[in-house]
């Protein structure tokens, strides 16, 4: 059958906007450019908060305090902590990847609101250059990225308010991204399309949405309320005037908890796209990974409490955190194997993607593994707030999320750009990244275990070799962006010209050019029901004719 | 049988549809969004519910909250979420007339709760600082109210929209009064739960 489609471009408000570059920098309301957008902002915060992190590794180097002052280093922590958490991982994870591919992936031209998405984007830099400058203007925030009160009534007020405005800023644009992100997968689907047969990160971001709908206004609420505490001197959470402060660590968590798995949850989606790909099979257990995924979200709501268990919180709830938060392990772990299964008997081409796909699996075990020791509570009360903690986190979020993040940005920049990376100097890049990030957690693990406490400047010299060895490893960390920065700069003007699906992926982004047209497709958007039909010799054939026929006008 | 398949002709009709213009969704996301504010006063309620049970008041701070007032308020709000449907029925109708006036009643209720409040703030004995609980009774209701406010000014643009022939709200156009609409409802069930937890528990 043949049905002419209307001309797309017909007095089209895009029209409007800024062509090349420069749209890169307007109020485009181009999913794609929002995309990119967020994903390059997020990066040069990155490398702020990357060089923040060299500071704190450098102070740490020695035991006593000679690097910079004490107070410096609180602001600089706390810097580091903010930036690379509410600037770097939540917007890139979500906003970069997700405003990119969850529209190819339902098969619309746009996200559900483009306006209410390019607000989203635009409240990040004010937000986080407010933050960063906080630090020249008025000496930054020192509590901590938790902000936990008294500490954060007492530290200077300036920083603090600044710090809140600017975590409120962020919550807001967090939020707008997970209600555009809900009403696109569940109300942009392409006709004909099940919610079933949706590619995995489109459930990864549905479940990580609700949970950014949910929990991060009680984050919003409870700032509003600490910065009543400092400036009109209330007293919800200071002692002093009779607030409780673990009502604030519970609201705090509340939102907390979860962000781990906002941080998280998406990078297990950009996993079971990429591993699939690069392995030819199919991704293992489709269903059991929607189910653990929507499992994560529910059982991610009721665990907060653990990151309590030395607040005085009564035996019953150690009890039911400690449990409910097991559990955690078994939707996580049903996944880890999934992925396995994925890779195992696979025809697996080991290239850049494949390889942080891979260290990621391996750092998250890891960190998965001691997330299970801290939530039982007798270990728990042992290594509180000591740089076993500090590991473990490290170990989920960078070993985890970023590892994720250079993964994605290796499997996804031929659709960027029409233009492949170069694989030897990413194989070089993923290589000094994984020793690095070993190199310097793994040994934290043994500095927790033996009560090194976390966020102070000094401690004791016995520690000393341990923590050199951390910090030759951080160093390293932070040589390795410099491979990853000449090679993306660099190949984006001459790098080898990649084709429309270099990789012969069967996912709906890859079945238009690279980069897409502005609206997607040139043609009607492609039925896909099965994104993950690899070894199936027909299937592949079909999409690499659509793939090569849909740069010109067709029709079903 | 194939990735790419033939797809039924009344699904492909949709398909050139959606490709025109895609459906309004914009009250699916307000109703989204305003899970997230329901949250952000979930917050707020479960914090003042744990103050409560764990942080005693000495004696003398101890006040009881006078009723009255507050009934009357919960009064305006519930029959302001009625006129308010009264507008939206009317519109519905194409009678644009009922539907100003309605609005406008709407409107005045709202704005003699948001009065209503404020004699209520300015006779009870406690201030901002006085204590946890003066906070926890401030910060919730003026939040509430920060909401009736902002709502308030919602239905006097949508009064003014309804206003001119060929204005930007008809029959057709539905949308900015129903967004209200829902918005107000939804800050009067909040007032419920409030007023409720707040002065009755």
């Amino acid at each position: 059958m043949t049905i002419a489609l209307p001309p797309n471009d017909q007095e089209s408000p895009r029209e409007l906007q800024p062509k090349g570059w420069l749209r890169y920098f307007s109020f485009s309301l181009d999913h794609k450019v929002i995309g990119l957008q967020y994903l390059v902002c997020g990066f040069i915060f990155y490398l702020i908060g990357g060089a923040l992190a060299s500071a704190i590794r450098v102070e740490l180097a020695s035991p006593v305090s000679d690097f910079m002052a004490r107070d410096v280093y609180n602001q600089v922590l706390t810097l580091h902590g903010t930036i690379m958490i509410f600037l770097w991982i939540v917007p890139v994870v979500n906003g970069a990847f997700g405003n990119y591919l969850i529209p190819f992936y339902v098969g619309a031209r746009d996200m559900a609101f483009p306006r209410l998405n390019a607000v989203a984007f635009w409240l990040i830099p004010p937000a986080g250059l407010m933050l960063i400058s906080s630090y020249f203007i008025t000496g930054a925030a020192q509590s901590g990225w938790t902000a936990y009160p008294p500490l954060s009534i007492t530290t200077p007020e300036a920083g603090q308010i600044i710090w809140i405005l600017s975590v409120l800023l962020l919550g807001g644009s967090s939020i707008f991204g997970g209600i555009n992100f809900i009403a696109t997968i569940l109300k942009l689907r392409r006709p004909g399309l099940q919610l079933m047969q949706l590619p995995m990160y489109c459930w990864a971001m549905l479940g990580t949405s609700i949970l950014v709908v949910l929990s991060t206004p009680v984050l919003a609420g409870t700032l509003v309320l600490l910065s009543f505490d400092i400036v009109a001197h209330t007293g919800f959470f200071n002692p002093v005037l009779g607030g409780n402060v673990i009502v604030y660590q519970h609201l705090f968590w509340f939102y907390s908890h979860p962000a781990v798995y906002i941080m998280v949850l998406p990078a297990f989606g950009l996993v079971s796209e990429i591993l699939p790909v690069h392995s030819r099979k199919p991704l293992f257990g489709y269903a059991t990974m929607v189910y653990s995924i929507m499992a994560i979200v529910v059982l991610g709501l009721v665990v907060w409490a653990h990151h309590m268990f030395t607040s005085g919180t009564p035996p019953w709830m150690r009890l039911f955190f400690t449990i409910a938060t097991s559990f955690i392990a078994v939707p996580t772990g049903i996944k880890f194997f999934n992925w396995v299964a994925t890779l195992w008997g696979g025809r697996i081409s080991l290239n850049s993607a494949v390889l942080f796909s891979c260290g990621f699996i391996i750092n998250f075990v890891l960190g998965g593994i001691t997330g299970v020791a801290l939530a039982q509570v007798p270990f728990d009360v042992h290594v509180h707030d000591t740089y076993f903690v500090v590991a473990h986190f490290h170990y989920i979020v960078y070993g985890g999320s970023v590892f994720v993040i250079f993964s994605s940005i290796y499997h996804w920049y031929p659709k960027f750009t029409g233009r492949m990376l170069n694989e030897n100097i990413g194989r070089f890049h993923f290589l000094i990244t994984f020793i690095g990030f070993n190199l310097c957690f793994l040994p934290q693990h043994w500095l927790g275990l033996n009560g090194m406490p976390r966020r102070v400047a000094e401690y004791d010299p016995q520690f000393t070799f341990i923590n050199q060895i951390s910090s030759v490893g951080a160093l390293l960390m932070a040589l390795s962006t410099l491979p990853f920065l000449w090679n993306v700069i660099h190949s984006a003007f001459k790098g080898p010209l990649a084709g429309d699906n270099p990789w012969r992926a069967l996912t709906p982004e890859w079945l238009t050019s690279s980069p897409p047209p502005v609206e997607n497709w040139t043609g009607q958007a492609p039925l896909v029901i099965e994104p993950y039909g690899y070894g199936k010799e027909h299937k592949e054939q079909i999409n690499e004719t659509t793939a090569n026929t849909n740069s010109e006008k067709k029709n079903q | 049988m194939t990735t790419i398949s033939p797809i039924e002709e009344s699904s492909t009709k949709e398909l050139v549809q959606i490709e025109k213009e895609h459906a309004d969704h914009r009250m699916f996301g307000l109703a989204a969004f305003l899970i997230a504010d329901g949250m952000t006063f979930a917050g707020f309620f479960a914090a003042y519910l744990t103050f409560k049970a764990v942080n005693p008041l000495l004696p003398d701070a101890i006040y009881e909250l006078e009723l009255p007032l507050p009934t009357l308020n919960t009064v305006l709000l519930l029959v302001s979420s009625a006129t308010f449907h009264r507008a939206g029925e009317a519109l519905r109708k194409n009678e644009a007339k009922q539907c100003q006036k309605w609005l406008l009643i709407t409107a005045a209720l709202g704005v003699s709760f948001l009065a209503s409040q404020m004699v209520e703030y300015f006779t009870l004995p406690f201030g901002l600082t006085d204590n946890l609980y003066a906070s926890t009774f401030y910060a919730l209701t003026g939040f509430h109210g920060l909401h009736v406010t902002l709502g308030a000014i919602m239905i006097l643009i949508v009064w003014w929209q309804t206003r001119s022939p060929g204005g930007r709200i008809t029959a057709q156009n539905q949308f900015p009064l129903e967004a209200a609409e829902l918005y107000w409802h939804f800050v009067d069930g909040i007032w419920v739960i409030l007023f409720i937890i707040l002065y009755l528990l």
